[in-house]
């Protein structure tokens, strides 16, 4: 990968300092069954497209979320998440 | 041999004159000169030994496309001497020879080997017997081959990695490249142009008077404000307008918003018997010669052409004063039968149609193809254009343009095809992979008529050229023999990089970060063993007795410098209402002043680290974590909290402060002696956290454990290290203060069955086969992360358990030795070591649940012998703490 993603604090920059999370997942609120624990643990879509990621920028250390493109790695939008609490 | 007169636009300057070795004779050039021209100009003609036929080789190209040239400059293998300056003093030797570059001993395998070795010969012939392979593989990897690395060689060269942003990147400084350089300098954007040649002006510089134009050129750029890289080279083009280039003993890393390609044509040669004849050459070589450099390519020529560039070199040849013993431009009717002949491997005579011409120089003209490398790996598409005959870039990717002779603009067209030779023995496609129109014949024959499988099989277009000179014309030869057409055989992929770049370039300058802690020069004084710890440089113990040392934090007094240890400030109202979610037990009831410790889990169950947890007050809790897992916490802490988003801060400040524990039965009588604080057993109870002054330095002192002793863990800014340390040291004196090391503190904690997160844990290992249950509180209102998992654990049964043993013989196992019960592995000894306090070897180990009973028996290998072990369960030494709480 060799990219440019724009830190929503510190805007552009190399993909080396950053560090990518992987894709976005959702605790399940309410306690699992074996399998629905599974598919959140362990199982992914793999997106060959636009799929959303947790990103962590290791300049500010702060974390947000970003769309990319994972067939042409295009970046087409960072923010940072709302909180589920 | 002697140059020509001066000529006007020669490069050499001939007042300062260079000399350098070659194959130990000294050989003397001109600055200007390459090291290859200055070889050509001093008579030598054999340049190189094809790879698999060690059939010699001479300049074909003279353009750094081919590998006709490559020879070890400087210890440097497979450096192309015609685009390389000639440096004084220089050490150049050829490669890949038995005996000399003129006389090659392994050339026997041309005359032999020729027709026995089609495609696959070496995998179909030498797989039976199978284990004759080693031998076989050791002797084929000696005749074929490029250059030779010395194993043993230390690195020459210093090497860099600098990043550049610019606006615009130009691949190319050839007319077209410098012109859009100069376009967008004027418009003021920062451009950077990128050209392989020793200086930019691309294919200008061949031209009469091009040299003045590429030079003006080249000076109303720099004017502009455009940086001129040359020779640089362009290693690929990936997305987002990133493009690696080397240059020089830097790799740049450019980023361009836009990037012009600009890399011009590539020159063809054509395929005929004989086309790798020492003097067989390209237009551009002998205009190179002539006119960079004043050298007569040769007496007499032939001249073989199938478009206006061979035309052009046959006059620049006539005004060097070579006779041109033929021109055969292929334009004008039927496509000629040609065959070249040689002796020694210096093409001697041209055979046109049975009629035959003496000659020591051929030009071989096919028609030149965009260089469309970068563009390709970029993303576009190629199609053949069979009007013209070229392959012809098409959907450009975005952020990236294509200007001149690249486009597909290379001239007047050219449509006789140039594969002229299928019937003779080495009609050559590929030149540094030695592959024939035979061959390629053969691999269809065989099966492998898609040309992405030929490439793979023949490796044809895989060589150091990188499909530079072979590419079109295997896919040519292959539309030819399977009576198709170009665009239904298709280009194979281009990928990176566009040249061979040396590996130490693109490994950067070899760095091994480290950290030191503050008290570094304290270890080294003391004559610590420093050893690594992941990028931590630790003192392994001060002596060589690390048993001694442990026992003398049994009997007196110890210090250790934990400061490695991650220190992560959690604060906030919900600061303890987070720490319940990560952690599977409660921190948000720990009194303010006590401590606690912890272990987080992933919500796979599986655990990640561990360390304590202290309350300073009601909303801020100090968490510390190991040593490797500082920043892996850090982001597992601000990662959640960035999902739920809880009234809570943090703060790793592992690196601001210092921490020193201070251990052994003499621990609190050093304590008092560096501080006015009240270190008392009543008042500075086990499991305490409090804010003291130590030495005059605040600090945050907890009372805890990890080696089994009373014992104080002291956090403190890190500029007092050695303040802090020297005092107790100092002031403890006679109490024994003496400091220990990583080993004795491994010694120590096993001792006390202290578990080490990634020791004594893997990635498989959860709270309750780890032997932690304790830690699980499930009756918290919010689900813990990992708490499911952990259930599923439970819910399933227990399988494995990490559990103490001892070894009644005495016998030592090896940590990762392999658990057998039965007969069969079953789990593994995470940690051992000799106890010099017990006077017995114990250790930890994951082995069936079922054995974990106190007594239960297993064995391990050891030597490949089975031992038995015992279990123990809990800690060897103080089982019931006295010592720690004392």
């Amino acid at each position: 990968m060799s990219m440019l993603v724009t830190c929503p604090n510190c805007g552009p920059r190399e993909v080396a300092e950053l560090r990518c999370a992987g894709e976005s997942t959702t605790r399940p609120k309410t306690t699992p069954t074996q399998r629905e624990l599974n598919e959140y643990v362990y199982f992914r879509a793999n997106e060959a497209g636009v799929q959303r990621e947790w990103w962590f920028c290791r300049t500010c250390e702060d974390w947000f979320l970003a769309e990319r493109d994972t067939v042409t790695n295009e970046v087409s939008r960072t923010w940072e998440p709302e909180p589920s609490r | 041999m002697s140059r020509l007169d001066v000529r006007p636009n020669e490069r050499i300057d001939r007042s300062k004159p260079v000399t350098f070795t070659f194959e130990g004779r000294t050989v003397s050039g001109f600055a200007g000169d390459t090291i290859g021209s200055a070889l050509f100009a001093s008579g030598q003609r054999v340049f190189s030994r094809s790879f698999k036929y060690h059939r010699p080789r001479g300049l074909q190209c003279c353009s750094g496309h081919c590998a006709n040239c490559q020879m070890t400059v400087d210890g440097t293998p497979n450096v192309r001497v015609c685009t390389t300056p000639v440096r004084e003093g220089a050490v150049v030797g050829g490669q890949n020879y038995l005996g000399s570059l003129e006389r090659d001993l392994m050339q026997a395998t041309d005359k032999l080997g020729g027709p026995f070795t089609p495609p696959g010969f070496y995998y179909k012939t030498f797989i039976r017997p199978r284990k004759l392979w080693p031998l076989y593989e050791k002797l084929l990897r000696n005749a074929a081959g490029l250059g030779k690395l010395d194993p043993n060689g230390s690195r020459s060269e210093r090497v860099d990695v600098e990043h550049r942003h610019v606006d615009v990147a130009v691949i190319g400084g050839g007319q077209a490249g410098l012109e859009a350089a100069l376009e967008a300098g004027h418009r003021g954007e920062s451009v950077v142009v990128i050209d392989e040649g020793p200086e930019v002006g691309g294919g200008l510089l061949a031209e009469p008077g091009g040299v003045e134009t590429a030079r003006a050129l080249a000076e109303q750029a720099r004017a502009a404000g455009v940086e001129l890289l040359a020779p640089a080279l362009a290693i690929g083009l990936f997305e987002q307008g990133f493009v690696p280039v080397a240059y020089g003993n830097l790799l740049l890393k450019i980023r361009a918003h836009r990037v012009v390609v600009a890399s011009g044509i590539v020159e063809q040669p054509l395929v005929f018997p004989g086309n790798d004849l020492v003097g067989v050459m390209l237009p551009d070589a002998v205009r190179r010669l002539v006119n960079f450099w004043s050298i007569k390519p040769g007496e007499r020529a032939v001249v073989l052409t199938a478009d206006d560039r061979g035309v052009q070199a046959a006059e620049d040849l006539e005004s060097a004063g070579v006779e041109i013993a033929r021109v055969i431009d292929f334009r004008q009717g039927e496509p000629p039968n040609i065959e070249a002949r040689g002796r020694k491997g210096r093409v001697s005579e041209v055979v046109v149609n049975g009629k035959t011409t003496t000659c020591d120089l051929v030009v071989m003209s096919g028609s030149p193809q965009p260089n469309y490398k970068l563009l390709a790996q970029a993303g576009a598409r190629v199609e053949y254009d069979s009007t013209r005959g070229i392959f012809v870039p098409k959907g450009l990717p975005p952020h990236v343009e294509a200007v001149g002779a690249v486009t597909g603009d290379v001239g007047a067209p050219a449509v006789p095809s140039p594969v002229l030779g299928f019937r003779g023995e080495k009609c050559f496609v590929c030149f540094c992979e030695d592959q024939t129109t035979k061959d390629l014949k053969y691999a269809i024959a065989e099966g492998f008529d898609s040309i992405e499988l030929s490439k793979r099989y023949t490796t044809v277009t895989m060589g150091p050229c990188q499909g530079r000179l072979c590419h079109v014309n295997s896919i040519r030869v292959y539309a030819k023999a399977t009576q198709t057409d170009e665009n239904t055989i298709g280009t194979t992929t281009a990928r990176p990089p566009y040249a061979p770049v040396s590996l130490g370039l693109l490994a950067g300058n070899p760095q091994e970060p480290r950290k030191r802690t503050s008290l570094h020069n304290r270890h080294k004084d003391l004559g610590g063993r420093m050893m690594w710890t992941g990028a931590w440089r630790r003192p392994h113990s001060y002596g060589d007795d690390p048993g001694a040392e442990a026992k003398h934090v049994h009997e007196s007094l110890g210090l250790i410098d934990v400061s490695t240890l991650g220190k992560i400030l959690v604060t906030g109202p919900e600061a303890g209402a987070f720490l319940d979610r990560v952690y599977p037990n409660r921190f948000s009831d720990l009194r303010v002043g006590r401590t606690r410790y912890g272990v987080l889990t992933g919500d796979a169950g599986r655990i990640m680290d561990d360390g304590v947890v202290a309350r300073l007050d009601d909303g801020t809790f100090y968490v510390s974590a190991t040593s490797t897992g500082a920043d892996g916490v850090y982001q597992w802490f601000t990662w959640w909290n960035a999902v739920w988003g809880l009234d809570a801060r943090f703060a790793n400040l592992t690196g601001a402060l210092a921490a020193i524990n201070v251990a052994g039965p003499h621990a609190r009588a050093a304590m008092q002696r560096v501080s006015d604080d009240d270190f008392s057993a009543e008042g500075f109870a086990y499991l305490d956290a409090k804010h003291v002054r130590v030495a005059g330095v605040p600090t945050l002192a907890l009372r805890i454990g990890f080696v089994g002793e009373l014992g104080y863990e002291l956090h403190f800014p890190s500029p007092h290290a050695e303040h802090v340390w020297d005092t107790i040291m100092e002031k403890a004196a006679d109490l024994g203060a003496a400091p220990f090391g990583l080993e004795p503190q491994r010694i120590l904690r096993l001792e006390k069955g202290h578990v080490i997160v990634s020791q004594d844990t893997d990635s498989e290992s959860n709270l309750l086969e780890a032997a932690m249950p304790w830690l699980v509180k499930n009756d918290k209102e919010f689900a813990w992360v990992g708490k499911w998992a952990t259930q599923e654990v439970r819910d399933r049964g227990l399988r494995w358990m990490l559990v103490g043993f001892e070894s009644p013989t005495g016998a030592m196992p090896v940590e990762g030795g392999q658990v057998v019960v039965d007969g069969r592995s079953s789990g593994r000894v995470t940690s051992v070591r000799r106890s010099a306090e017990l006077g017995k070897v114990i250790g930890l180990a994951i082995v069936p649940n079922g054995l974990a009973v106190e007594g239960g028996r297993f064995d391990v290998q050891v030597n490949g012998r089975a031992v038995p072990m015992t279990v123990h369960l809990g800690a060897f030494y103080d089982p019931e703490g006295e010592k720690v709480k004392s």
